[in-house]
């Protein structure tokens, strides 16, 4: 018994590049000579077992219970007192902080605008990012380049993304002076500050930062797209265009929603590039605020520990309710197999 | 939902021989794209070679004559030294932090049967639901009355509490995919369950283990709102706040502000570029799963 197994477990721990080959099949193989002998089974399983499992997920869980869960049920709490933050809150107002929020302009300008920043994301980022990822799967050389070079403005942290933006776009700064150049100076416009420009900046710095995590995402559902079906496709008569269209799009599709629930997401929680970008107070009058910079320009930044929790739950909620409908009406069909393959185990 | 899942998308290669160049057009197609992406990269570092009277003239130019004393300037300064050890610790320590405690976790979660275990995963897997702006303003409360403020630990734990659920997520599947038959054999060679996880799970969840890993410490490397409220005092930035207090500090001088921007991310480019395989194939993996 143990020969047989033991024997490919080293041979898979070495095809794995693994030092783990040396360590377990040698031993291993020489007791295997030897009568099995009986393991020391566990006197007391359960019990033992127990306390492993403590000893293994322990650490973790207390540190997720207290950092993660914790404080979200804390920002519940907190939300129903005004507050400054010093002392345990004893102002205890009900729901007034939420009725401020509701009835404020600002926060209403700020929801508006994470509105037309999902939107408009998943429309622009959508299909660029598949044309690039259909463009990108066609095998040709120095493709594997292509796609880290595009992925690059991912990984850069989004305070350098947005130093270096802020300054390129000025109005005496890298792009104007781009366009007088090529003799497009009357395109020259104040990026940063115009109410009715602003967002669209803001829209294409996004797009610009995070669609190579899109195009990565698409390849790889492109990847796992049968060879078969499209050349049978071809051998039908079907033309490029037509086979991306019927074949490789339904295909994709689980990718797609995927990637459009991660857009979704991110977008309701936007906050670093606009912070940054904008700073807290010219966001509001430049029109690019976010919800969550509403929050923090007007909890931490303005003392108000209790109204600023009383945001914290409202941008959740709004979160929790967009992933859930989400979920129910248009990821359903995808995680229903996911889960269950899951729980199977 | 196996290790195959974390497979790097590749180009199928015709059997032997290399791949085909394509049309010129495709090639035009992407170099416009490529081009877009690098630019303004491209523009942080090169500007930092330029003289503010230059960028004055003439914003979107090239450096003439190309100067160092703004990199040199930046090098030279205990500031900019002092913010990258803060970065540095807080990413590794909360590299090593996430790996081990999901490591663990996901080990129980994987391989142990019992009655909670449908629940704890559906706790960690419920982490995803809270990102870490949503809880930025009562976890800032926490640290404060833990005492943890201007200090890494106060950022480095919430961090590893806010990268466990992918991490786990990421690493289930993965030490699921371990056969039973091979835990039977250590079973039999004399190895308890704990001598089992480090002699056998360790070694054979390196991919994934490298995976999230590295998905941590960039996330460290770049993060932005939780030093933003922990770290108030200067000595305790890391180079995301460096960055912006210097870019406010030096307004005028834009020179000095990109090359110290450009010096920043050079850290976080090399690691992606000795990774870029892992790190892609990575998240492929993570959203699959």
């Amino acid at each position: 018994m143990s020969v047989r197994t033991s024997s490919p477990a080293s041979r898979r721990a070495q095809a794995d590049g693994l030092q783990a080959g040396d360590d377990v099949s040698s031993p291993a193989l020489r007791r295997a000579t030897a009568p099995a002998s009986s393991a020391p089974r566990r006197s007391r399983p359960d019990r033992r077992k127990a306390v492993e499992i403590a000893v293994l997920v322990g650490p973790a869980l207390v540190i997720f219970l207290g950092f993660v869960i914790f404080p979200v049920v804390m920002a519940g709490y907190y939300g129903f007192f005004r507050w400054k933050g010093y002392g345990p809150p004893t102002d205890f107002i009900g729901l007034q902080n939420y009725v401020t929020i509701f009835q404020d302009p600002t926060f209403q300008e700020a929801l508006w605008h994470n509105v037309v920043i999902v939107v408009m994301s998943l429309l622009l980022q959508g299909p660029i990012a598949l044309l690039l990822a259909l463009l990108l799967n066609r095998p040709m050389r120095g493709q594997s380049l292509i796609r880290v070079l595009i992925f690059v403005p991912y990984v850069i942290a989004e305070v350098v993304v947005g130093t270096g933006w802020s300054l390129m776009l000025q109005t005496d700064g890298a792009l104007n002076g781009l366009l007088e150049k090529v003799g497009l100076g009357a395109f020259a416009q104040d990026w940063l500050s115009n109410p009715d420009l602003a967002i669209w900046t803001l829209l294409g710095i996004i797009t610009w930062k995070y669609i190579g995590f899109a195009v990565i995402l698409f390849l790889a559902g492109l990847q796992g797209i049968p060879q078969e079906l499209t050349e049978a496709a071809q051998i039908d008569g079907a033309s490029y265009w037509q086979i991306q269209r019927r074949i490789t799009l339904p295909l994709l599709g689980p990718t797609l929603r995927i990637w459009a629930f991660l857009s979704i997401i991110g977008s309701l929680q936007l906050f670093d590039l606009v912070y940054i970008i904008w700073g807290q107070y010219i966001a509001s009058t430049a029109g690019t605020s976010t919800m969550a910079t509403y929050m923090v320009a007007n909890g931490r930044n303005a003392g108000n520990y209790g109204y600023g929790n009383a945001v914290a739950v409202v941008l959740f909620l709004i979160s929790l309710v967009v992933a859930l409908v989400y979920q129910r009406f248009v990821l359903r069909r995808d995680t229903a197999g996911a889960l269950t393959e899951r729980s199977e185990g | 939902m196996t290790a195959s899942t974390i497979a790097i998308p590749r180009a199928r290669r015709p059997r032997n021989g290399r791949l085909p160049w394509g049309s010129p057009a495709i090639y035009f197609g992407a170099l416009v794209v490529v081009a877009l992406m690098l630019a303004p990269i491209l523009y942080i570092i090169i500007g930092g070679f330029r003289t503010n009277a230059q960028i004055t003239a003439d914003p979107s130019g090239m450096p003439s004559p190309w100067v160092t004393k703004n990199y040199a300037g930046v090098l030279s300064s205990t500031t900019f030294w002092g913010e990258v050890a803060n970065s540095t610790v807080a990413a590794v320590v909360t590299t090593v932090g996430v790996v081990a405690l999901g490591l663990m976790a996901s080990y129980v979660l994987a391989r142990y049967q019992f009655k909670a275990r449908g629940l704890l995963y559906a706790v960690f897997a419920a982490g995803l639901m809270f990102p870490m702006t949503v809880a930025i303003t009562p976890l800032y409360i926490v640290v404060r009355n833990l005492g943890l403020m201007n200090s890494l630990a106060g950022i480095i734990l919430p961090q590893i509490a806010f990268a466990l659920p992918t991490t786990i997520i990421i690493l289930v599947p993965f030490l699921r995919a371990i056969p039973d038959e091979i835990e039977e054999a250590a079973s039999i060679d004399g190895a308890s369950r704990l001598g089992f996880f480090w002699r056998m799970v360790v070694p054979l969840a390196l991919p994934g283990v490298i995976t999230v890993g590295i998905l941590a410490f960039i996330a460290s490397w770049n993060s932005y709102i939780l030093p933003l409220f922990i770290l108030n005092d200067e000595a305790s930035f890391t180079l995301p706040l460096g960055v912006q207090a210097f870019a406010s500090q030096y307004s005028v001088d834009t020179a000095k502000v990109l090359a110290f921007t450009s010096l920043s991310m050079i850290p976080a480019l090399i690691f992606f570029s000795i990774f870029e395989r892992r790190i892609v194939g990575g998240l492929t993996g993570a959203v699959k799963g």
